[in-house]
């Protein structure tokens, strides 16, 4: 068993290689970000927001083909780490409910599910970077 | 141990399901007392099952709702706080799918009783109620003491209810959505947090419809 595995291990790594040559480094990177990002989602956020952010009535407000976060972009870091209460327009619709904050969160893990969010559920905006989040996070109202 | 009550219950009725005869009928869940009675000069045993006690409690209304409001009626009831982070959303979400399911039988209503009496008011109940789309005659926030809910949802619905301040939220409570049948019987209990329980849930209650038919 063990003969089986040490010698496994090239292989997998000439088998690594090339998968991973294939694809940019940009890529790789995003699909970084959304693997992580979708983990985060569904112990985080999706009693909420629903498995396929739809949101629920008008309690919580959709994230599925959400013009907020293309209207928001440099302000979700900022939702997701204080939380967020106060009328809001998501798609035409009013909500009006209070969001706890996500302080247990750091800053990639922040980028990581904003990535998942806005390229999943119809949004395709991209790689949102930790870097990114940072700035954000400074200018933060609260 | 009393946690492990509906667990042990659900592997019960799995098994049950798994014995594939068509057999639809639900078990009766609580404790049961042999009776003996004398009918017509003749000693008979008959079994008295646990039911629902006695409440009083207020809806999103401000109606009082009691006990006698469901008598009669097959119903779902769960334990929930409006402002929790964790699993009710996922909960409520799912009793939302079986109200939509038999909206408009008015032998049919739901029951959401809230742990947080102190911040889910009547007020705060309503607005949660409208913006979820739950109709109020059918289904019913309640609100009532605190130690009274906490007795009823741990005796009678058997679901395991507590506040603990080091829990998201400040309480600790499970998800099941609790079928009870018309003479307030207690006969399932299925994980609101489970798409295919729920369904299960729904099918359920056409089973108790038809078998209150069936008798009628
Ligand atoms: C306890 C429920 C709850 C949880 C958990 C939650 N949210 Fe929210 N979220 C809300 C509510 C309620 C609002 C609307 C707040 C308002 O009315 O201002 C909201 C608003 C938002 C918005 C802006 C509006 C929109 O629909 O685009 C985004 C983006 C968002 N949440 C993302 C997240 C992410 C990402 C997570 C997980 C890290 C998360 N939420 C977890 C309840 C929740």
């Amino acid at each position: 068993m063990k003969r089986f595995w040490v010698g496994s291990i090239p292989f997998t790594f000439v088998l690594s290689t090339l998968i991973f040559s294939c694809q940019s480094e940009a890529e790789i990177e995003y699909q970084r970000y959304f693997i992580q990002g979708r983990n985060i989602y569904q112990t985080q956020c999706k009693n909420c927001h629903s498995e396929n952010g739809e949101g629920l009535g008008e309690l919580y407000p959709p994230l599925k083909e959400a013009d907020y976060l293309r209207k928001n972009k440099t302000q979700l870091a900022c939702t997701i780490h204080n939380g967020q209460q106060g009328l809001i327009v998501v798609n035409g619709k009013f909500y009006n409910q209070k969001m706890p904050s996500q302080t247990q969160l750091s800053p990639i893990e922040i980028a990581e599910v904003i990535t998942y969010v806005t390229n999943s559920f119809g949004n395709k905006q991209g790689i949102y970077q930790v870097e990114k989040v940072n700035v954000d996070l400074g200018n933060c109202k609260e | 141990m009393k946690k492990l009550i509906w667990p042990v219950m659900a592997l019960f009725a799995l098994y049950a399901c798994s014995n594939k005869n068509k057999e639809t009928k639900l078990p009766i869940y609580g404790q049961r007392q042999p009776i003996t009675k004398i009918v017509d000069g003749k000693q008979v045993t008959d079994t008295v099952y646990a039911t629902i006690p006695p409440f009083s409690f207020v809806d999103q209304n401000r109606e009082t709702i009691t006990d006698k409001n469901l008598d009669g009626k097959i119903y779902v009831a769960d334990f929930f706080f409006t402002s929790c982070p964790s699993i009710c959303p996922t909960m409520q979400r799912n009793m939302l799918t079986v109200f939509k399911a038999y909206e408009g039988k008015n032998n049919f209503k739901l029951v959401s009783f809230t742990i947080d009496p102190r911040h889910d008011t009547i007020p705060v109940l309503k607005t949660y109620a409208e913006k979820l789309g739950a109709k109020a005659n059918q289904w019913y926030f309640l609100l009532g003491k605190k130690e009274e809910v906490y007795q009823l949802a741990e005796k009678n619905y058997l679901v395991s209810v507590s506040q603990d301040n080091r829990a998201p939220g400040g309480y600790v409570h499970q998800g099941w959505l609790v079928l009870v049948d018309k003479k307030g019987r207690v006969r399932g209990a299925y994980d609101g947090t489970d798409k295919k329980q729920v369904q299960q849930l729904i099918t359920d209650v056409q089973v108790l419809m038809d078998e209150a038919n069936a008798k009628a």
